[in-house]
């Protein structure tokens, strides 16, 4: 398999400039992942509106380019949409991860499959599967308002 | 000494990765096994195999004189007194494991410390840990330079009326630095503390001496010395083998059971309950043979040349800085390019069948220290070329293209 596959220019970029990078204000839901195996770190902070739609979600942390730039993709892609599609497209991307199924989501626009499909490479690299997935269950943990850290060892 | 000799001794050499040729540079993780170890494992199992110990029988008595011989040649590998004094264990973690469980229970109260230092693996942090949880000890931590060498000032200054045991390792597997094991051991002596080294790195590499090192306990794992998987040494002074309580309880442990009282057996076999590794064991005799067939001091001259080579060349690339300078390193190369993740310069470069590890390296101590949370490390082992070293750093240029980085 070619490297590009893995890393194309999508990720390097998200890698390199995060998009929704910081700690925002007011945020209602947050939760922190970590993948002992790498040491990645993640924390991200939600925040919902009283109709459940959510209005910004950001995060901080450090980690590989696959995990930095999972999570830039991730923010960029529930940020706007109602709590129930923010979980349906967190499903999506695990099952395309994991279960090599394709995106059947109707609430991504054709740019916003781009980017999620941009991560799919991973599937060829099984060590580097997590990088990609700490992100997302973190981001269920807070909505779910789980109080202890995710931990790829566990869930994954 | 002829490398490519010293090379086709190590059958995983011939396959490819990704259909490459393999360039192992993660020999601090585990070493590669010569044909010797692996037919020594073949055979046995072929064509001696039998439990060691009780039985009579001819198989027995063959594969318990087998047994005993590796434990001779471990003897004499590390310069110990007496064979008496080297334990087989599981490997390196458990004889660490042994040391602080069983020194621990009869030697550590509330409040006693325990000194070591931040160049810690976490085998030789976790157990000691153990001790602070059950017993309320303290646990004190030399402090390192920003070159990756412990402070030995500042270790003198930890030591108290309440150190009971001090435990360091004797080559760093982030740092590569060669620890000054008898200049310790001397300031320890003063105080009449013991001294446990953490041999693990260091056995594949340097001169072991026991009897010159005057250390009260040496932990080995054999698959880092080109041995099996499942066999660790530890080398106790015997004054405390005897003294200190049995670790684990069962078979080939024990001198006589009664109903109301059980007797152990002497050192080492009262350390060595339950069937050992006993194939693994004798195979690992073959390591130390072909250690010795190189020479530890031709294997020294060896690592360092590529070491040295390694260094040079990798300074040489842009955004590529190594972790540590300390003054005695061993083949053991930390490093981290700005602008590339340490995971993602592993899965780039094993594109071209090249072998690192990334990660803390089981020393997230040490990482914090110097304020990183993950590093490349590319280790070298007797079957590394200067060529090996030329596609590593190719590979690492690639890394910088692929990141686009100018």
């Amino acid at each position: 398999m070619d490297l590009k596959e893995l890393y194309q220019d999508i990720i390097l970029e998200h890698g390199k400039s995060p998009k929704n990078f910081g700690k925002c204000e007011k945020y209602t839901h947050e939760a922190k992942g970590h993948n002992p195996l790498c040491g990645d770190q993640v924390h991200v902070y939600l925040k919902l509106n009283n109709e459940k739609n959510v209005d910004n979600v950001t995060f901080e942390g450090t980690g590989c380019a696959i995990s930095i730039a999972s999570t830039s993709i991730m923010t960029e892609l529930v940020k706007g949409k109602s709590l129930e599609t923010a979980k349906k497209i967190v499903i999506d991307f695990l099952n395309m991860i994991k279960n090599t199924q394709e995106i059947k989501s109707n609430d991504l626009d054709e740019d916003q499959k781009i980017k999620i499909m941009s991560l799919s490479g991973v599937k060829q690299y099984p060590m580097r599967v997590k990088c990609a997935t700490l992100a997302w269950h973190t981001l269920t943990s807070a909505i779910n308002g789980k109080k202890e850290e995710v931990n790829t060892e566990v869930i994954d | 000494m002829d490398i490519n000799l010293i090379k086709s001794q190590f059958p995983i050499f011939t396959k490819k990765i990704k259909g490459k040729p393999l360039v192992y540079l993660d020999s601090s993780n585990s070493s590669q096994k010569p044909t010797s170890v692996l037919n020594s494992l073949d055979y046995f199992y072929r064509n001696e195999f039998s439990n060691i110990g009780r039985s009579i029988h001819s198989l027995a008595v063959n594969a318990t004189n087998k047994y005993e011989e590796t434990r001779t040649s471990i003897k004499n590998f590390i310069n110990a007194n007496s064979k008496d004094e080297i334990v087989f264990t599981k490997n390196a973690t458990e004889s660490i494991n042994l040391v602080a469980s069983t020194f621990g229970q009869e030697n550590i109260k509330k409040g006693d410390e325990i000194l070591i230092t931040e160049l810690e693996h976490h085998s030789n942090y976790v157990p000691w840990h153990y001790l602070r949880e059950t017993k309320g000890a303290i646990i004190k931590f030399a402090p390192i330079n920003d070159d990756g060498d412990i402070i030995i000032s500042k270790l003198k200054e930890l030591i108290t009326s309440k150190t009971k045991i001090i435990a360091v390792t004797h080559l760093s597997n982030v740092t590569g630095t060669i620890v000054p094991i008898k200049e310790i051991v001397e300031i320890a002596r003063k105080k009449n503390i013991p001294v446990l080294v953490d041999g693990c790195q260091s056995a594949p590499h340097i001169k072991i001496d026991v009897k010159d090192l005057d250390c009260d306990f040496y932990a080995i794992s054999a698959h880092k010395v080109y041995g099996p998987t499942g066999v660790g040494i530890l080398y106790g002074k015997k004054k405390w083998l005897e003294k200190l309580p049995p670790y684990i309880g069962g078979g080939g442990m024990i001198n006589e059971v009664n109903k109301d009282k059980i007797t152990y057996a002497s050192v080492p076999e009262k350390y060595e309950a339950g069937t050992m590794p006993t194939a693994e064991v004798i195979a690992f005799n073959e390591s130390i043979k072909f250690m010795e067939s190189i020479g530890i001091q031709n294997i020294i001259k060896h690592e360092k040349e590529l070491t040295n080579y390694a260094l040079e060349k990798l300074k040489k690339i842009n955004s590529v800085k190594i972790i540590g300078n300390p003054k005695n390193k061993a083949g053991v190369i930390s490093f981290v390019i700005k602008g590339i993740h340490p995971h993602d310069i592993s899965t780039i470069v094993d594109e071209e069948g090249v072998a690192i590890r990334a990660g803390h390296h089981c020393c997230q101590i040490l990482h914090n220290r110097l304020n990183l949370s993950a590093t490349a490390r590319a280790s070298i082992g007797v079957y590394n070329t200067k060529e090996d070293i030329d596609i590593l750093c190719k590979a690492i240029e690639n890394c910088r293209k692929v990141f686009e980085l100018k």
